[in-house]
């Protein structure tokens, strides 16, 4: 897999927010090539630029420069509907703060992206219900976000992530707000989506157990870079939770 | 594509029952006020209208005494004469008939019927002043006036109780003490605001009023017709020379008489109404615009937490034109409702005031339609546009909305 042509690939991506004095320069020239079937956490300082490039891995933001391959496909030029459209069929995303409907049911909230894609009720019943059913929480279908736990909450957020079937799921600090014990269910979930279901997932998080969970660590410090740290064994449990 | 759309919008509404139910509730009361404070006051004007209208127009009434509310001592004036009445007839110009009036009332009985009635003695010129058409049977001829014969033309309300509804020309009936022949019958004018049942009466040549039941030669009051080439003010001013001079008062005193114009009336009413309506309706538009005000609010209440729905569809791959579309059809679809809403209840309102006010019901499509339409707008606008703003918005920025 690390020998085929890379699902994404960055080259010297820049982003400055603001204008002007209080212009700052987020991202100084990011080179990344991610394979596909990865399982990759990002790590580093606060500011370093971590979420800046997540969102333009996930096609929610633009870079100021350089290019972002997709599949082999110019992604910095395309414009907004297009890389929604690109979002819809290739990437899920699961945020910090669960980020569900309120007063939606689960199973409503995990249908959403199947209704914006077209699909006919039965069908987007059956998705719905089986993505429901891989995180666990067909029982749960008709909970509202307020009646579930945040493990719970952030569960649904997975099955509305993957119900699409994407190519890669980009997690930005999933356990965030979890305490350990709710956040290694959650990691033990994404580990095995991304070894049963074969979707790339790139995970941002600062806590070095959870990146263990990870095959490729990336580690950015001021905007770029700083190294890349690749995990023995892959699609294993890593070593360092079975030294824990 | 739109059937999505519509069920995400459906779905939003009924999710927040209390959020859509506060949005449109100013638009159901603001619409409601429009709409029946409009209605009400367009049936009022009408109702007016249409009383005056049965008086006639081009009619002036000419009463003794000083008309309305004023005369408050000194003995009664006298009552006019026939002198009078053929003087005016043929003395004024632009008159084209004038029609004498003597008035009694007296208890009808039939077949062990009775029914207390108004009489009026009058001439066949009462008839030409004014239309009021018989629907059955004749007028009295010449000959029975002059001779003042007891015929007597009915009114359909002494037809009902006094025959029971049955035909009653060419039935003899007494009245008072007088046996009496129904010739003709009155079609239906309704009820008048001022003077009752315009139906209740029994009409007779006025010589046979004056002989058997007023007992005297007075005319009580005369219905002067004016010709539609003459303005009635100029007649009037004549008329009013003629009686001061034939009722011998003296320069500088008041007329002991007074003369209405029918139609200074009706326009001066229809204006006065007109006027209310328009200053009813004004409020109540401004309620419209309180509604309005109000829905701004709870949108802009709710904006945060639309934003971030907005930044959640986004982000999982909704296109910006989706999302609006879906916050267009929502916004549309509350505001419609409750200018539905609106339109009922005032319709109900209407139907509920409408007997109390004594007005005929009324609908009018174009101030329902013109209360909808505005109640669409302001649910476009104040609906519609915050969710525009938010859109346009990168998916970060509106998932970071605080
Ligand atoms: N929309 C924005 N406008 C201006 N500056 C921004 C914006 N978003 C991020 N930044 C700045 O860019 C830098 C990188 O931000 P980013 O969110 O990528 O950091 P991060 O690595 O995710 O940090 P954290 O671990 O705290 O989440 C920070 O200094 C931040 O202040
Ligand atoms: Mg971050």
């Amino acid at each position: 897999m690390a020998n085929s042509a890379p699902l994404i690939s960055l080259r010297g991506v820049t982003k400055v927010y603001g204008e002007g004095a209080t212009q700052f320069q987020a991202l100084k020239g990011v080179d990344l090539d991610i394979a596909a079937g990865d399982f990759v956490a990002v790590m580093g300082p606060s500011g370093s630029g971590k979420s800046t490039t997540m969102n333009i891995l996930g096609c929610l933001d633009v870079p100021s420069a350089g290019t972002f391959l997709f599949q082999g496909h110019h992604v910095e030029t395309l414009d907004r509907d297009q890389r929604a459209l690109l979002r819809r069929r290739h990437l899920g995303f699961v945020f910090q703060g669960f980020n569900l409907l309120s007063r939606t049911t689960a199973l409503e909230n995990v249908e959403l992206p199947l209704l914006y894609r077209g699909d006919e009720k039965r069908a987007r019943r059956q998705a719905a219900m089986a993505a429901l059913e891989k995180v666990g929480l067909d029982q749960w279908w008709d909970h509202t976000p307020a009646e579930l736990s945040g493990g719970q909450q952030q569960r649904v957020a997975i099955a509305r992530a993957i119900v699409t079937s994407p190519d890669v799921l980009l997690a930005d600090e999933p356990t965030g707000n979890l305490d350990s014990e709710r956040s290694i269910e959650i990691m033990e979930l994404l580990t095995g989506l991304n070894r049963d279901s074969n979707i790339t997932v790139l995970m941002v998080t600062h806590e070095p157990d959870m990146a263990a969970f990870a095959r490729t660590v990336i580690h950015f410090k001021d905007g770029l870079v700083e190294r890349i740290e690749a995990h023995h064994r892959p699609g294993e449990t890593p070593e360092r939770v079975e030294a824990n | 594509m739109l059937g999505t759309t519509f069920l995400l919008a459906l779905r939003s509404i009924r999710r927040h029952i209390l959020r859509s139910f506060l949005t449109i509730l100013g638009i159901v009361i603001g619409v409601g006020a429009v709409v029946t404070m409009v209605t009400l006051g367009k049936a009022t004007t009408a109702a007016v209208q249409s009383q005056i209208a049965a008086l006639g127009t081009n009619i002036l009434q000419i009463r003794p005494g000083q008309g309305f509310g004023r005369g408050g001592g000194g003995p009664r004036p006298p009552d006019f004469k026939p002198e009078d009445v053929a003087a005016i007839a043929s003395q004024i110009a632009g008159v084209t008939a004038v029609a004498p009036q003597a008035q009694a009332s007296a208890t009808a009985i039939y077949e062990g019927a009775n029914w207390s009635t108004t009489i009026n003695g009058t001439t066949a010129a009462y008839f030409q002043v004014q239309p009021w058409p018989l629907v059955n049977g004749r007028q009295w001829t010449p000959q029975e006036e002059q001779a003042g014969k007891a015929v007597c033309i009915i009114g359909n309300t002494v037809r009902q109780n006094l025959f029971r509804g049955g035909e009653a020309v060419g039935e003899r009936f007494r009245l008072g003490d007088v046996s009496c022949d129904v010739i003709g019958l009155l079609s239906t004018r309704g009820q008048a605001g001022f003077g009752g049942d315009q139906d209740d009466v029994v009409i007779m040549p006025i010589k046979t009023v004056q002989r058997r039941f007023t007992g005297n030669r007075d005319v009580r009051l005369m219905l002067v017709g004016v010709d539609q080439a003459y303005a009635t003010s100029t007649v009037q001013a004549s008329i009013t020379q003629l009686l001061r001079e034939r009722r011998n008062i003296t320069d500088g005193r008041e007329d002991d008489f007074n003369i209405f114009d029918t139609k200074q009336i009706s326009d001066t009413l229809t204006g006065t109404t007109t006027a209310l309506t328009r200053i009813v309706a004004a409020v109540a538009a401004i309620s419209l615009v309180v509604g309005g005000i109000g829905i701004m609010n709870i949108m802009l209440v709710s904006v945060t937490e639309r934003t971030r729905e907005i930044g959640i569809r986004l982000a999982i791959g909704a296109v910006a034109r989706e999302v609006l579309l879906q916050f267009l059809v929502e916004a549309v679809a509350l505001s419609c409702l409750g200018g539905l809403i609106g339109l009922v209840l005032a319709q109900a309102v209407i139907a509920g005031l409408t007997p109390l006010l004594q007005v005929p019901w009324t609908f009018d499509p174009r101030i329902n339609v013109i209360a909808f339409a505005i109640s669409a707008v302001i649910g476009v606008v104040f609906g519609y546009f915050p969710a525009r703003r938010a859109a346009a918005l990168n998916p970060i920025d509106a998932l970071r909305h605080e």
